[in-house]
C-alpha cells in the first residue's frame, strides 16, 4: 500500500549474488560478501561513500559467533562512519528497513545485503533455536521435521500429493539450469525420505552465499538504472508462534501482506517465492491465488540455492533483475522466516514501459 | 614477505553450549508444574477456545488470559511426520513420528513425539495418549512421548484448579550446537605465520595501510587486501590500561598492564599484555618485543626492548 503523506518512488536499481556453494571454508564471511558488494556498486557506478544508508541481514547462530555481522562491515568501508543498521533476519527484512528509511526522506540511496554460511554447523539443528524456548525448542524438532508436518497436513487436506511435490522440485531445478549462481541445477532424483513425507528432493540444498541490492529514489533511480524495478508496495506479517494454533495448510499472513502491498490489484507475470520446501510452494500459491499463467521461481528458487539469511533477499533481487532485463513488467517477490512460513514479506515490483 | 601462495585453511571444532535459564509466567508455570503432577492444563481465550499448550496472551486479540482448564492426557493426531533418523536432543532415540496432537478438551494442538513401530502405524486422526517420563521436573520433556491409545483405561480430567504446592517457576534448557570453525584465508595465513613466530598483516591496495591481524578487507576502503606483509617483531606501546581485577581461570598476577601495541610496519595497533617491567613504569612510547612461551602459538606477552622510547609523532596516528 502506498505510504501516507508525500510518497516517494523507490526502486531496486542493482542486484548481485555469489555463486552459492555447499561450503566455502576458504572464505571468511567478509571475504564471501565483498565481491558481491563490489559487483552491485560497480553496476551503478556508486562508491560506498555515496550510499545514504546501509542495512544487512544475517544470523550469528549460523556462524556460532557473537556479533559476526560487525566483521562483515569491513566489506562496506565503515570508516569514516556511515549510517548503518542490521537485522537478525533474512536480508529481505533489511531491504524493508532501507525502503522505509528512503520513504521517510532520510536517504536517497541504500545498500542492502544478506549473507549466511550454513556450512560450519548443522543448519537443521541451528534453526531449532528460533523456536518457542519453553514448549518446543527443548524437543529439538529440526527444520525438515517441521516442514514435513506441514506437508502431511497439505496431503491430508487434498491440496497436494508426493507426485505433485516431485514436480515442483523438478520444475525448480530445471529452471535453475539457466542460473549459473544456483547450487543444485538440472534433474535430480527425489531420493529417500528425509522426514516423511518429504524426500531429499523436496528439501533445499544447504550452502553458503550472499546477495546485495541497491535501492534508490525517484530520478536518482533513473540515473542509476535504465529500467528500475519500482517497489509499488511492500508489507510483512507474522502468525502465531505456536504451530498448533495455526492452519498449516494456508498462509493468511502472506495473503494479508500481499493485499497490503497491492498485489491483488493487477496481475503479475512473475513470482519469486521463498519456499525452501516444495510443500511450501503449494501453501504460497494457494494463499496468493497464483494461476498457471504466472512464471514461478524462474531462478530456481530456494530449492536450487538456499543460503540462509540471503535466500529471501535473493527473491527480491531475482524479481528485480527480470524487470531490469525487460523479462518482466510486474513481479511479486516473497520472503519467509521462521518455521512453516511463520513470517512472510511480500513486495510488488514494476518496470515502466 | 609479499606473497600469496595458497594457504592451508585452518579448521577446528567449535562447541557453543549454554544452559538457558528462563523464568515462567503464571500460565507457563501452571502448565509445566501440571506436567510434573501428570495433569495437562490449557488456558481459555476470551472467545471460549482452549489453547494447549497454554500461553499468557490470546494469539488473536493479544488480551491477557489466565483461566486454566484441565484437558485429557489423550487426544487425536492432527498431522504427523515420520522421522527415520532422530537427531541429538530429540525425544526418542529410535525412529518415531513427530505429531501435532489435539488433546480432548483442547482446540489447538501440541507438538511432541509419537512412539510407533513404523510409518504404517501412524495416520492423522489416530488416537494417542501421553506416556509420562519416569522422572519429572516441570518441563515439556515430562511428557516422554505419546503412544497409540489402545482404548484401555484412561485418566479423565477432574477439573484441576491449576494451583499446585511448590510450583516450578523456571526451567533450565541446555543447548548445544556443534560447529567446525574456519577462519578463512586471511586469518589462516596470520595464524599459520604465528606458529613460525612471525606476525603478518595485509596491505590495502588503496590506502596502503597494513592491517594486523588481517581479515581480508580494508574497513576504510571496503576492498579486499591480499598483499601479505611481515611486521614487527618489535613495536611501540600507543596506549595502555592497568588491570586490577583477576579474571577467572587466568593465571596472571594483578595489577598488570594491557596495551595497544603498534608493531613496526603495521598500520594499526593490536593488543597484548606487557610484562618484564613494573606495571607503574609502562608508558606511551615504550618499545616492546614479543615473548613466546614454549610451544605457544601466539606471543604470551610483550617486554621492553631497552631501546629509547619512540617519539610521539611516530605513532600518534595509530592510537
Amino acid at each position: 500500500m502506498a505510504p501516507t503523506g508525500p510518497g516517494r518512488d523507490v526502486a531496486i536499481v542493482a542486484f548481485a549474488q555469489s555463486d552459492h556453494r555447499r561450503r566455502t571454508d576458504e572464505l571468511s564471511e567478509v571475504e564471501l560478501l565483498m565481491p558481491v558488494l563490489h559487483q552491485v556498486l560497480d553496476a551503478t557506478g556508486l562508491k560506498t561513500s555515496d550510499i545514504g544508508f546501509t542495512c544487512s541481514g544475517s544470523s550469528d547462530y549460523l556462524a556460532g559467533r557473537a556479533f559476526s555481522f560487525t566483521m562483515a562491515l569491513d566489506g562496506v568501508g565503515a570508516w569514516p562512519p556511515i549510517s548503518e543498521s542490521h537485522v537478525e533476519m533474512d536480508g529481505a527484512w533489511a531491504l524493508y528497513e532501507a525502503w522505509v528509511k528512503i520513504l521517510t526522506g532520510e536517504a536517497d540511496t541504500a545498500l542492502v545485503y544478506g549473507y549466511g554460511k550454513s556450512s560450519p554447523g548443522e543448519v537443521r539443528d541451528v534453526l531449532t533455536r528460533q523456536l518457542d524456548p519453553y514448549y518446543v525448542a527443548p524437543l529439538w524438532p529440526d527444520s525438515v521435521s517441521l516442514a514435513a508436518l506441514q506437508a502431511q497436513a497439505l496431503i491430508d487436506a487434498g491440496d497436494t500429493d508426493e507426485t505433485a511435490l516431485a514436480s515442483i522440485a523438478g520444475r525448480s531445478r530445471a529452471a535453475a539450469t539457466a542460473n549459473s549462481h544456483a547450487q543444485v541445477r538440472g534433474s535430480r532424483a527425489q531420493g529417500e525420505y528425509v522426514v516423511r513425507p518429504l524426500r531429499t528432493g523436496d528439501c533445499p540444498p544447504i550452502g553458503d552465499g550472499a546477495a546485495a541490492v541497491i535501492l534508490a529514489a525517484g530520478d536518482r533511480a533513473r540515473d542509476l538504472c535504465a529500467r528500475p524495478a519500482w517497489i509499488r508496495g511492500m508489507d510483512h506479517r507474522i502468525e502465531a508462534h505456536s504451530l498448533g494454533v495455526r492452519d498449516l495448510t494456508d498462509s493468511p499472513s502472506t495473503r494479508l501482506a500481499a493485499e497490503r502491498a497491492g498485489f491483488f490489484e493487477r496481475p503479475v507475470d512473475t513470482a519469486e517465492l521463498h519456499a525452501p520446501f516444495t510443500s511450501q510452494e503449494v501453501v504460497l500459491r494457494k494463499a496468493l491465488r497464483l494461476g498457471e499463467d504466472v512464471s514461478v521461481n524462474p531462478s530456481g528458487g530456494a530449492l536450487a540455492a538456499n543460503p540462509v539469511m540471503a535466500a529471501g533477499l535473493l527473491r527480491l533481487g531475482e524479481a528485480a533483475a527480470r524487470i531490469h532485463r525487460g523479462d518482466s513488467d510486474r513481479a511479486l517477490a516473497h520472503a519467509t522466516s521462521g518455521p512453516c512460513l511463520q513470517q512472510n514479506l511480500v513486495a510488488v515490483l514494476e518496470g515502466e514501459s | 614477505m609479499a606473497g600469496s601462495a595458497a594457504t592451508e585453511v585452518l579448521r577446528a571444532p567449535l562447541v557453543v553450549e549454554f544452559p538457558f535459564t528462563r523464568s515462567l509466567g503464571p500460565v507457563q508455570s501452571a502448565f509445566l508444574t501440571g506436567l510434573r503432577e501428570r495433569v495437562v492444563l490449557g488456558v481459555r481465550t476470551g472467545d471460549g477456545r482452549v489453547l494447549v499448550p497454554p500461553v499468557e496472551y490470546d494469539p488473536v486479540t493479544a488480551e491477557e488470559i489466565r483461566e486454566l482448564v484441565e484437558v485429557a492426557p489423550a487426544g487425536t493426531v492432527t498431522t504427523w511426520a515420520w522421522n527415520p533418523a532422530p537427531r541429538r536432543g530429540q525425544p526418542l532415540e529410535r525412529p518415531f513420528a513427530w505429531v501435532l496432537v489435539k488433546l480432548d478438551g483442547a482446540d489447538t494442538s501440541l507438538l511432541h513425539a509419537l512412539d510407533a513401530p513404523g510409518p504404517d502405524a501412524v495416520h492423522s486422526g489416530m488416537r494417542v495418549r501421553v506416556r509420562w517420563a519416569q522422572d519429572r521436573t516441570g518441563a515439556i520433556t515430562d511428557i516422554a512421548c505419546f503412544e497409540p491409545d489402545d482404548g484401555g483405561e484412561e485418566a479423565q480430567p477432574c477439573g484441576h484448579s491449576g494451583e499446585f504446592e511448590d510450583a516450578v517457576t523456571g526451567i533450565v534448557a541446555p543447548a548445544r550446537l556443534d560447529y567446525t570453525y574456519s577462519p578463512g584465508r586471511a586469518q589462516s595465513a596470520y595464524i599459520n605465520a604465528l606458529s613460525a613466530r612471525k606476525t603478518v598483516g595485509e596491505r590495502c591496495p588503496d590506502c596502503r595501510k597494513v592491517y594486523v591481524p588481517p581479515r581480508g578487507a580494508c574497513p576504510t576502503c571496503g576492498v579486499a587486501t591480499e598483499e601479505r606483509v611481515e611486521v614487527g617483531p618489535a613495536g611501540t606501546v600507543t596506549t595502555y590500561c592497568i588491570v586490577n581485577i583477576k579474571a577467572k581461570n587466568l593465571d596472571i598476577e594483578v595489577p598488570y598492564v594491557y596495551a595497544h601495541i603498534a608493531l613496526d610496519g603495521a598500520g594499526l595497533a593490536l593488543h597484548g599484555r606487557i610484562g618484564g617491567i613494573p606495571y607503574d613504569q609502562v608508558r606511551m612510547g615504550l618499545r616492546v618485543e614479543p615473548v613466546w612461551s614454549e610451544g605457544g602459538r601466539y606471543p604470551d606477552h610483550y617486554r621492553p626492548t631497552g631501546e629509547p622510547d619512540a617519539d610521539y609523532e611516530t605513532y600518534k596516528e595509530l592510537i
